[in-house]
């Protein structure tokens, strides 16, 4: 069970401001039913620039709703400048912390009043013009330049865990860890912590297979008239099969064995086990 | 410590279940004026003995086995990685794990790391299920080989309660002369279990799903089963398990398989009438809602509904100001971003995996409690849905 604050309990169980303004000065949508959290938030914007009036809706955990509660609370009667400056930890600090793994609700949070006050504004994002780093949940170097400023990140699992980027495919790995470096030095002379080797996802590890298969594996097969599929990935366990002069050959499983499974592990993991489907 | 356990409706006896009140006495005991050892020589401790082995009996006849075939664990993922690594050691030739990709971790993570345990010896396949979470009796005899060292099976699926035939998969592995185990972590108490009657070879059970504490499990091991102990050390178990014996949590395990003997007919009758209603009120007061698993080839206690929209920690946190207790295959109760691999193996969507929940009953629910959750249901799942952007109302 998550270790959650009276305050996130409090929100959670009892949200201010659901619903949706009509005729809302500016809205701001952001995740996805998938990724399994989503923020619709709409805010209504007078003469003053004063946030009059904001209100949500949201699909997702109790960190993902009472993120979303305080923020509407914090910014009703806010004029739009200060807005625009709320920091994610000026969430999570609202409702008195909230677990790691859970930061990526806050940092939605700013995310949808970034874009609402964009929308207001009628201007285009910032972030949306910076490099999308992660494709999977659609984050950019800025994003995640920000994030590892403004939370003070130290390595890519903590980037994963604010920004979810990392957290599908994880092909952004490298481009991750290469953009903390240079954020890190930046901001301090201080040498980083050594990074620790993540564990890959099984979207990861996908993609780190077809490519090894695409590089490697399918043209050695192919000079001997044979070709292979990836058929599946869970965990270490990699399902493919072989087609072409490669299915029902008599020496196919000390391909699989000997071969195949001996370069996915030298180049992706060194767990992984190799099935062929039938 | 108080923690209000007389007021919670529990409904989550598939994580753990609570001590039977004839458990407690039959245990007490031991954990009182009754501590000798039973490998001592003198009567104080070797009365102490002969008390286990009545326990042993009381599990035997619960189970259809022999009393010589029950060995003593700590837990029923002792019992699983003991039977599974003992075949390993006894048929080193054979390289070859059949298994299926809907085993509770105990199994599973076994599976996953076998490559470190024995240098990547071992080839591993995990059966596909269906979407309604059964197996293709096909598949699994044309992935049985000559080269299987083992079959593990679970009986009956944790989180959707979905049976699997294991002992016809039993008898088909024994034509083949492949060891079979099955997890029937699950199964024991709560469907008839008779192993004079079948082919298995292993199984393994626990004592907490059933009504005893937690911290002692069983390791059936068939009469003539070669056999290689996972814990090395004294006589204790006939040499099968070394280690003093948890004689308290035995002689309590004894005593909730007798009483799991007693109410195997109102675990299939009333207990399975409470999960119907609740399962049935669900299904029509909720719309949106589906049921995940094969709705007869399943426990008699377990159904697992996913509510499409919405996500399932904050299901389960707004049935918790009810006190009542469930579980859900949701990716954020686990801190993955990932849901259930039962869910996932079955081909369950993400809208609706994010949003399941399991309720699992027992002997100690009452109507009441079905009608009081069947009552608080639909307000919690309305509530929820009217907070999500996806959710339109004319659905």
């Amino acid at each position: 069970m998550w270790e959650y604050t009276d305050k996130v309990q409090q929100h959670f169980m009892n949200p201010h401001n659901v619903g949706e303004l009509e005729n809302p000065s500016g809205t701001g949508d952001v995740g996805s039913l998938s990724c399994g959290d989503a923020l619709k938030l709409t805010i209504q914007v007078d003469d003053n620039s004063i946030i009059t009036d904001a209100k949500f809706k949201t699909f997702g955990c109790a960190s993902a709703i009472a993120s979303s509660s305080v923020l509407t609370e914090i910014i009703k009667g806010m004029p739009i400048e200060e807005a625009a400056k709320l920091t994610n930890e000026d969430i999570a600090e609202a409702l008195g912390g909230l677990p790691k793994e859970k930061m990526h609700c806050s940092v939605m949070g700013r995310e949808a009043l970034e874009a609402a006050i964009a929308d207001y504004r009628g201007i285009i994002l910032p972030m949306a013009e910076g490099e999308v780093v992660c494709e999977c949940f659609g984050v950019t170097d800025l994003e995640i330049i920000r994030a590892i400023q403004e939370s003070d990140l130290r390595s890519v699992e903590e980037i994963t865990n604010f920004t979810k980027a990392g957290g599908g495919c994880g092909k952004c790995e490298d481009r991750l860890r290469e953009i903390l470096q240079q954020t890190v030095e930046g901001l301090t002379t201080e040498k980083l912590k050594p990074i620790k080797i993540q564990r890959m996802t099984t979207l990861q590890k996908i993609k780190k297979i077809e490519d090894v298969l695409e590089r490697e594996i399918r043209p050695t097969l192919k000079k001997d008239g044979g070709d292979i599929e990836l058929v599946d990935v869970d965990g270490d366990f990699v399902t493919v099969s072989l087609r072409g002069a490669c299915s029902g050959c008599q020496s196919s499983r000390t391909t699989l064995k000997e071969y195949v499974e001996k370069k996915l592990r030298e180049q992706v993991v060194d767990t992984l086990i190799i099935e062929e489907d039938k | 410590m108080d923690c209000g356990s007389d007021k919670v409706i529990y409904m989550d006896n598939n994580a753990t279940t609570r001590i039977a009140p004839e458990v407690v006495d039959a245990m007490m005991p031991f954990l009182t004026d009754c501590y000798g050892n039973p490998s001592s020589m003198h009567t104080f401790g070797g009365q102490i003995g002969r008390a286990v082995e009545e326990a042993r009996k009381q599990i035997g006849d619960l189970i259809g086995a022999d009393p010589a075939e029950i060995v003593f664990t700590s837990c029923g993922t002792e019992s699983d990685s003991t039977a599974i690594l003992s075949a390993l050691q006894t048929f080193p030739e054979q390289r070859h794990v059949l298994t299926t990709r809907v085993e509770h971790p105990a199994v599973k993570s076994l599976c996953e790391n076998l490559g470190q345990l024995t240098g990547h010896k071992h080839r591993v396949t995990r059966l596909m299920v269906e979407a309604d979470g059964t197996l293709d009796m096909d598949r699994y005899r044309e992935a049985l080989s000559e080269d299987t060292a083992i079959v593990s099976v679970m009986w009956a699926n944790n989180e959707t309660g979905v049976i699997f035939p294991v002992e016809e998969m039993a008898a088909m592995a024994r034509e083949r002369g492949i060891l079979f185990h099955t997890d029937a972590v699950q199964a024991v108490g709560k469907i008839p279990i008779n192993l004079k009657e079948n082919q298995i070879d292993f199984l393994s059970l626990s004592g907490h799903k059933l009504h005893a504490p937690k911290g002692v499990g069983v390791l059936y091991v068939r009469k003539g089963t070669p056999f290689v102990p996972f814990l090395n050390g004294g006589h204790q178990e006939g040499g099968r398990r070394g280690g003093t014996e948890n004689v308290a949590s035995i002689i309590a395990l004894g005593r909730a398989c007798e009483l799991a003997g007693e109410n195997l007919a109102e675990e299939n009758s009333r207990v399975k009438a409470l999960r119907d209603k609740l399962e049935k009120g669900l299904l029509t007061s909720i719309p949106k809602s589906i049921l995940n698993g094969h709705p007869t080839d399943r426990l008699p206690n377990t159904t697992n509904v996913s509510f499409e929209y919405v996500e399932g920690e904050a299901i389960l946190l707004h049935m918790n100001q009810y006190n009542i207790c469930a579980s859900s295959g949701s990716a954020c109760t686990s801190g993955s971003l990932e849901p259930s691999h039962v869910l996932r193996a079955m081909g369950v969507p993400f809208t609706a995996a994010h949003g399941s929940i399991r309720f699992s009953l027992s002997v100690y629910n009452t109507e009441e409690e079905v009608d009081f959750v069947l009552e608080k249901m639909p307000a919690i799942i309305a509530n929820l849905r009217a907070m999500s952007p996806f959710w339109k109302d004319d659905e």
